[in-house]
């Protein structure tokens, strides 16, 4: 995006230029609305079409610049005023493109920064104006020195690796026509390519986890194979007793093939908020129902308190249903034996109206530093207790997405050796 | 007039900064390539970073003849001299710092077809970041003129003494339980000590940027743990 706007900058600039002389005559009346076109610019936020029309509105600005070599006419008080305005109103283009961004005179020098640049580097504490003593890069370095002498662009990569690792894509573009002081020469914006970069590792990984979790158990269905093939063959309880430790393998794989196809199912339309309307307290109550068996088997107790009648929201049943049955199946595999799970359904007294479904156990409770990363994929507490419990860790980051795509809330508390209690917010519809 | 010769002597000055602020920037990024070079045993980085060395001798030259030109024409006195004086031995110890970096790239390509513990490149990658860190901060300091911020710097070398001598040790571990080792880590050790030693070049220059500021010497000595000259280890 930054290349584009630059582009058009470059454009729009060099076209008003020529047209300096014409525009001087209705000089008062344009820059009138330029400033109303500003201020909708700020009020309607940095959409790209609103910087746009800031750039629009600059490169105008820029025409009326009392650029070296230009006739008498520009000399007057009046065009002096004309001149802070639209020396007011290029800094205001700056500090309105949605990246860090500065301009530079002719000699290198900072001229004006916005906000973004400001925070990122700081330039305001140095000694020196030159671009040099905020940024050493050297590769940027050269940028600026060949743009302000050619006026050719140029894109380079920084990399920094202290005090935090960022990558960053810089972009020097010239802007034509002006070699004066005071007025800007090059427009430098960047963009954080860091967030992208961890984004395409996690991606990595996760495939790399993925593939780890699904290996294991193949290996070992792969090893009872060959033992049944071979030693095992004339052995019928041996034969019996890998058969069954097979049977949970596979379950266990098919376990991570449909968690894995629904997370990628519920990303997929993340964004796309349901529009049904439907009951909470019957999806609560089905599935306790369907889980009265594993609470049975592990001996604790479930109830189920809903109070609110007729409690609507906007959205999709089934993935509801999954949000509920992993938090209550976490509850009883990670709760007490002989202990208590309670499923609440309540009104939360703010405005506008909003239910809560409260999934409390008495357990052994999370420790505070795994909380925050419950929800990543694959990580668990405890592996080993997690496999164990036929579980694929992917079970929290399902309901995370699927409480996204509802733009609800999910919260978690707990402490150690007392349990935990897994919250999920709805809007209500009404 | 007056007021004239004042601002343009100000600008010799600025430029002279620059220079210096130019081959800071190339001497960073020279020490990260080698150790990357190193990292993931590239030999084309580690050829690219040994090569880019001749880089900073050329603003190095340029400040060099900037300052004696600067000093015969306008014989500066006082705080300008030491403006002077300071950007001409902060490019000294930048150019030996150069230096140390690109003798740790070409370590890293006789390396490169090797392979290396893992734990020793951790060690080596922290001494390589509080290098950087220290680097990047005493060159802040001298743009914004700040003697604190030098300061914390001559003070924070104690840390990258203190893990040069972890890793010797390690180094010499690992020598002694396989004598096969011994190609490797030496690299390896000679490494880890450039970097000790560009340690001791941030501390030359957060040394002249404290007298550049208050106009004397820093006063009480520097903590120091560099006490590998007296090492021994017994083998078992
Ligand atoms: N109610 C709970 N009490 C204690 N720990 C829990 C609870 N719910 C989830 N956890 C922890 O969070 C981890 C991730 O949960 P989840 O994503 O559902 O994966 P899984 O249950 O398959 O391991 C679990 O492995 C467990 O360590
Ligand atoms: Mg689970």
């Amino acid at each position: 995006m930054p290349h584009s706007i630059q582009e058009l900058w470059l454009r729009l600039s060099d076209g008003f230029e020529t047209s300096l002389a014409r525009v001087s005559a209705r000089r008062n009346e344009l820059l009138y609305v330029l400033a109303l076109l500003l201020l909708l610019v700020v009020a309607g936020g940095l959409s790209m079409r609103a910087a746009v029309v800031a750039l629009a509105a600059s490169a105008a600005a820029a025409a009326m610049w009392p650029s070296a070599g230009s006739d008498d006419v520009y000399r007057s008080g009046v065009e002096a005023a004309d001149a802070g305005m639209a020396n007011r109103l290029w800094r205001a283009v700056i500090d309105a493109i949605p990246e860090p961004a500065f301009a530079l005179d002719h000699d290198g020098n900072l001229l004006h920064a916005n906000r973004m640049a400001e925070e990122q580097f700081n330039p305001r504490r140095t000694r020196s104006t030159h671009i040099a003593s905020f940024i050493r890069d050297p590769e940027l370095l050269t940028a600026v020195e060949e743009a302000l002498e050619t006026r050719q662009g140029n894109t380079v990569e920084l990399h920094t690796r202290v005090p935090v690792e960022r990558r960053l894509l810089a972009t020097a573009a010239p802007l034509e026509g002006v070699r004066t002081p005071g007025v800007p020469a090059l427009l430098i914006t960047f963009r954080d390519l860091t967030e992208q970069d961890r984004l395409t590792r996690m991606r990595a990984d996760f495939i790399a986890n993925a593939s780890h979790e699904l290996r294991t158990p193949l290996a070992s269905l792969k090893g009872y194979v060959e033992t049944l093939q071979g030693n095992a063959k004339n052995d019928p309880a041996a034969r019996d007793r890998f058969l069954k430790t097979m049977a949970e393998q596979a379950e266990r794989m098919s376990r991570l093939v449909g968690d894995l196809l629904s997370l990628s199912r519920v990303e997929m339309r993340e964004y796309l908020r349901p529009t049904d309307r439907v009951e909470l307290g019957p999806i609560l109550s089905e599935v306790a129902h369907t889980l009265e068996p594993l609470s049975k088997q592990a001996n604790v107790k479930l109830t189920l308190a809903c109070p609110e009648a007729e409690a609507i929201v906007l959205g999709d049943r089934d993935e509801l249903i999954q949000v509920f049955q992993n938090l209550v199946q976490n509850a009883i595999k990670y709760g007490r034996t002989g202990g208590k799970v309670d499923v609440r359904l309540t009104r939360e007294n703010t405005a506008p109206l909003r239910y809560r479904v409260d999934v409390q156990d008495d357990g052994q409770g999370i420790a505070p530093q795994h909380l925050p990363r419950l929800t990543e994929r694959f990580y668990r507490v405890s592996t080993a207790a997690s496999r164990e419990r036929g579980g694929t860790g992917l079970g929290l980051a399902i309901v995370k997405h699927i409480v996204n795509r509802h733009r609800g809330e999910l919260r978690i508390s707990s402490t150690l050796g007392e349990g935990s209690t897994f919250t999920v917010v709805l809007a209500g519809a009404d | 007039m007056r007021d004239h010769i004042v601002k343009a002597y100000d600008q010799e000055l600025q430029s002279l900064d620059k220079k210096v602020a130019q081959m800071g920037g190339l001497v960073e990024r020279l020490l990260a390539q080698a150790f990357d070079a190193m990292e993931k045993r590239d030999p084309q980085l580690a050829e690219a970073a040994s090569a880019s060395d001749a880089a900073v001798d050329a603003p190095e030259r340029e400040l060099q003849e900037q300052a004696i030109l600067m000093i015969a024409k306008r014989q500066p006195l006082a705080h300008d001299l030491r403006q002077v004086m300071t950007a001409l031995k902060i490019a000294g110890d930048l150019e030996r710092t150069g230096d140390l970096a690109k003798n740790i790239a070409k370590r890293a390509l006789a390396v490169s077809g090797e392979n290396h513990p893992k734990s020793l490149m951790t060690g080596l990658k922290h001494m390589v970041e509080l290098a950087l860190s220290q680097l990047k901060d005493v060159l802040d300091g001298y743009a914004e003129r700040d003697a604190e911020k030098a300061v914390a710097v001559w003070r924070r070398d104690e840390r990258i003494d203190a893990m040069y001598n972890s890793l010797f040790r390690e180094l010499l571990t690992y020598m002694m339980e396989d004598p096969r080792n011994i190609g490797v880590c030496t690299h390896l050790l000679f490494a880890a000590k450039n970097i000790e030693r560009i340690g001791d070049h941030t501390t030359n220059i957060a040394e002249n940027i404290h007298y550049l500021v208050h106009g004397m010497p820093l006063a009480d000595d520097r903590p120091k743990s560099d006490d590998t000259a007296t090492t021994l280890i017994r083998k078992e």
